[in-house]
């Protein structure tokens, strides 16, 4: 007997959690991969410090995203992670590698160089894997019955190794729109030139996946060009194209601050939301919607009630630590 | 050779949960130790208590870290290599391993901002409490592991439909029956390991010379909670203990390499049990104690490995050595403590080079019994992940090959063998630094370690 379905609310946790999760390890992974061509030691410490306080609670919502996938939707998660293994696993090794660094590079001066580079190269590595991960998603899996059946290989394609760059500049745009309203000076003009390369080379990007996916696949070519779609999703590319436009200015004007991050924030949104589109209702593309793929009705109500009480609370205080770490990052802050 | 992924996947979860356990061995009592400390220091107002907490938490904030990200792997273990297990118990386990991550979120990580960066920014109250949430946080972490864990030993309130479990009742999955004996013995273990780290660095500074009053004052403490915790700590293991018995007595029989039921049975001290021949070699064994330990009556039957099928029985030698670490430890810290308590009423606790001695080597004793600890519970529970319903043969990904095992935990191998002994090493220089007040620390690693200031709004 199922009184309420509880499914749509579960999408909608999990999505957010996902969205909340690049977002926000989305801009510091970019710092980090930014990080990589700070010039001096004291450029790099800004780098840092402007992260660290934050970085961690970031990080919690790809374990509240993995724990939400298992427990809303455990069949796709049993499916796409033994299709994602290496991903995954590149993933995790290099943010451990990077989690630790915050730490132990402050510690540990004799091998400083060394963490810088598990810091800087792990967060690129992180970035590109979970690049690999999105494209292979939105390729599908091959799938038996209940099990994911290709190779762990499967996952490596041009596609994916096209999204993992993808990722790369994309979550580097976000970390140069954050360095852009956290520094001052020299770093903030050296953030200005990273972005407006981020930004063409994330617009490039955009670009190509919106053309590759539908060419590849009819189901979103039909989902995107069919009558009526075409004029309820136009407004997605519209906007894009918009908001490209005023991100653009953003950079280059050196009185706006807030907004290259601001706009990098719903670029990404409005991306978020068109893979949504093209695989919606699907949680394993082409083989499980998300109402098969969905746990039993007694474990979403008896998960849902705690996740709605904690959740909130939860963004609550992440919003107040952003606020008590608010304003520009300076030299003599120490986090550690 | 030919490469298992199964026999692969196994190591690589045994490896990666093994390193991860043994933080929370420590952070779970050094929260709770930290929220003691601060709290004596709001009721007394006496700075010592203060810069030992502040001591001990720079201690746990290395812990910590390191904690969340081995615990991140965790979660992705499950679907990578365990996928089939996911499928199967997804509704049941999910919501546990979830609360874990929202309650961690929440008061864990929420207050540990507050605990750690906060010492001179909030008012004393507002630092006790969190340091109080923070314990908390912990507690309710290791609290919905355990269900998880303790359901997969005992599982109850479920039904099997089409190969796929489905709860009919959450009060008899979150309590099932083995749930209050681990919970109540692994946080007893937990609490213990902490202590004798503590007396370990307290012994350390004493026999440096360094910070002699703060050393004293841990040493002196500890040691009376230990006094209490210690013992009962083997009443808590003697409870589950019986608890195994009454729900799993292949497990118990494997823990005992005991193969023939029997009453009046004894119990083996030593002995290389072979798994082919169903039984002992080189046995060294005492009359009727078997019995008497494992039923609490000296005509009691104790269950033989012969009662079940060859194809549901555990690596004897694997629970059964692992389960004789973990005992011998335990005596060994009963008689640690009796010696303490014997300086103590002569006076002598803090000046005897040889007793301290064996307190600074006995620090790392507690991690020990708690990694033998969980050896012996889990591998006592193969061959199944869900005891007595679901094999570990039938839980490994399907899709996984040898070699794909094997590269990720060569991989996890050499991350972890880089990883924990940096940590270890930072903690050691923590330690040797001894206990300073926190502004006094005048350069660390070529940097002020200022307290930290909210950078001011523009």
């Amino acid at each position: 007997m199922i009184i309420f379905d509880f499914v749509p609310i579960w999408t909608l946790i999990l999505g957010l959690a996902v969205f909340f999760y690049v977002l926000l390890d989305g801009f510091d992974l970019g710092v980090g991969i930014l990080y990589n061509f700070a010039p001096t030691s004291g450029d790099r410490n800004l780098l840092m410090n402007s992260i660290a306080p934050i970085w961690d609670g970031n990080e919690t919502w790809l374990v509240l995203g993995g724990l939400g996938l298992l427990a809303a939707f455990p069949l796709a998660f049993a499916i796409i992670l033994p299709a994602v293994y290496f991903p995954i696993l590149v993933m995790l090794l290099a943010l451990i590698f990077r989690g630790v660094a915050f730490e132990f590079r402050f510690r540990d001066v004799e091998h400083r160089t060394f963490w810088d580079h598990a810091f800087g190269y792990g967060s690129a590595i992180a970035t590109f894997a979970q690049g690999v991960v999105l494209g292979a998603f939105i390729q599908g899996f091959q799938v038996d019955g209940r099990h994911f059946s290709g190779s762990s290989f499967d996952c490596i394609t041009p596609f994916s190794l096209f999204t993992g760059i993808a990722l790369l500049f994309g979550y580097s745009l976000l970390g140069s729109g954050w360095l852009i309203l956290k520094t001052e000076g020299t770093l903030q003009e050296g953030a200005r030139r990273q972005a407006r390369l981020c930004f063409l080379g994330t617009l490039a990007a955009v670009g190509v996946v919106s053309l590759w996916t539908p060419l590849v696949d009819p189901d979103i070519a039909q989902r995107w060009f069919s009558w009526p779609n075409i004029a309820f999703l136009a407004p997605v590319p519209v906007l894009t194209a918009l908001f490209g436009l005023l991100e653009w200015r953003a950079i280059a004007n050196p009185k706006a601050e807030l907004q290259p991050f601001v706009y990098a924030i719903l670029l990404f949104s409005l991306s978020y939301l068109g893979i949504a589109i093209s695989l919606f209702p699907m949680i394993v593309p082409h083989h499980y919607s998300l109402w098969q793929a969905a746990s039993s009705p007694d474990t979403q109500i008896f998960l849902g009630v705690g996740t709605l009480f904690l959740l909130p609370v939860i963004l609550v205080y992440t919003g107040w630590s952003y606020w008590v770490f608010r304003g520009k990052v300076r030299a003599d802050t120490g986090y550690h | 050779m030919t490469l298992d992924p199964l026999v692969l996947s196994r190591l690589q979860f045994a490896w990666v949960v093994a390193w991860h356990i043994l933080l929370p061995a420590l952070t779970v009592g050094l929260a709770s130790y930290i929220a003691l400390l601060e709290g004596i220091w709001f009721v007394t107002g006496k700075d010592i208590w203060f810069r030992i907490s502040g001591f001990w938490t720079r201690i746990f904030a290395v812990a910590f870290g390191m904690g969340v990200v081995s615990g991140v792997v965790m979660p992705f273990q499950f679907g990578t290599n365990w996928s089939r297990f996911s499928d199967a118990t997804a509704n049941i386990i999910s919501p546990m391993l979830a609360y874990e991550g929202l309650t961690a979120f929440t008061l864990e990580a929420g207050f540990l901002g507050v605990l750690l960066f906060g010492r001179h920014l909030v008012p004393r109250w507002a630092h006790f409490a969190s340091a109080v949430l923070v314990a908390t946080g912990t507690l309710f972490s290791t609290f919905w592991i355990l269900v998880t864990n303790s359901w997969m030993q005992t599982p109850g309130g479920y039904k099997i439909v089409n190969g796929i479990f489905y709860p009919t009742s959450w009060s008899e999955i979150v309590f099932n029956a083995s749930f209050p004996y681990r919970f109540m013995h692994t946080v007893a273990g937990f609490y213990v390991t902490t202590g004798f780290v503590v007396l370990g660095v307290a012994a350390t500074l004493l026999r440096k010379g360094k910070s002699r009053e703060e050393a004293r004052l841990m040493l002196s403490m500890t040691l009376w909670l230990l006094t209490v915790l210690v013992p009962l700590q083997i009443f808590l293991g003697d409870l589950q203990g019986l608890n195994t018995l009454h729900h799993q007595p292949a497990k118990l029989a494997a823990i005992e390499a005991h193969w023939n039921r029997e009453a009046r049975a004894p119990l083996t001290l030593f002995a290389i049990p072979d798994q082919q021949a169903q039984t002992n070699r080189n046995a060294i064994e005492v009359p009727l104690l078997g019995s008497l330990i494992l039923t609490h009556d000296i005509n009691g039957v104790v269950p033989g490995l012969k009662d079940f099928p060859r194809q549901d029985l555990a690596p004897v030698i694997i629970p059964f050595f692992a389960f004789r670490i973990m005992v011998g430890i335990g005596f060994v810290m009963l008689a640690l403590v009796a010696a303490g308590l014997w300086f103590r009423l002569r006076r002598r606790l803090y000046d005897n080079g040889l007793f301290l001695k064996a307190l600074m080597w006995s620090a790392p004793l507690g991690f020990i019994a708690v990694v033998a600890g969980w050896t012996t519970t889990e591998t006592g529970r193969q061959p199944w992940t869900v005891y007595g319903v679901m094999r570990t043969a039938q839980s490994v990904t399907p899709s996984l090959t040898g070699i794909d095992v094997l590269i990720s935990l060569l991989g996890y191998l050499a991350v972890y063998c880089i990883m924990f002994p940096t940590g270890l090493w930072f903690v050691l220089r923590i330690v040797r630094g001894g206990v300073t007040a926190e502004e006094a620390t005048p350069i660390e690693a070529g940097r002020p370690a200022a307290p930290v200031k909210p950078v001011p709004a523009p």
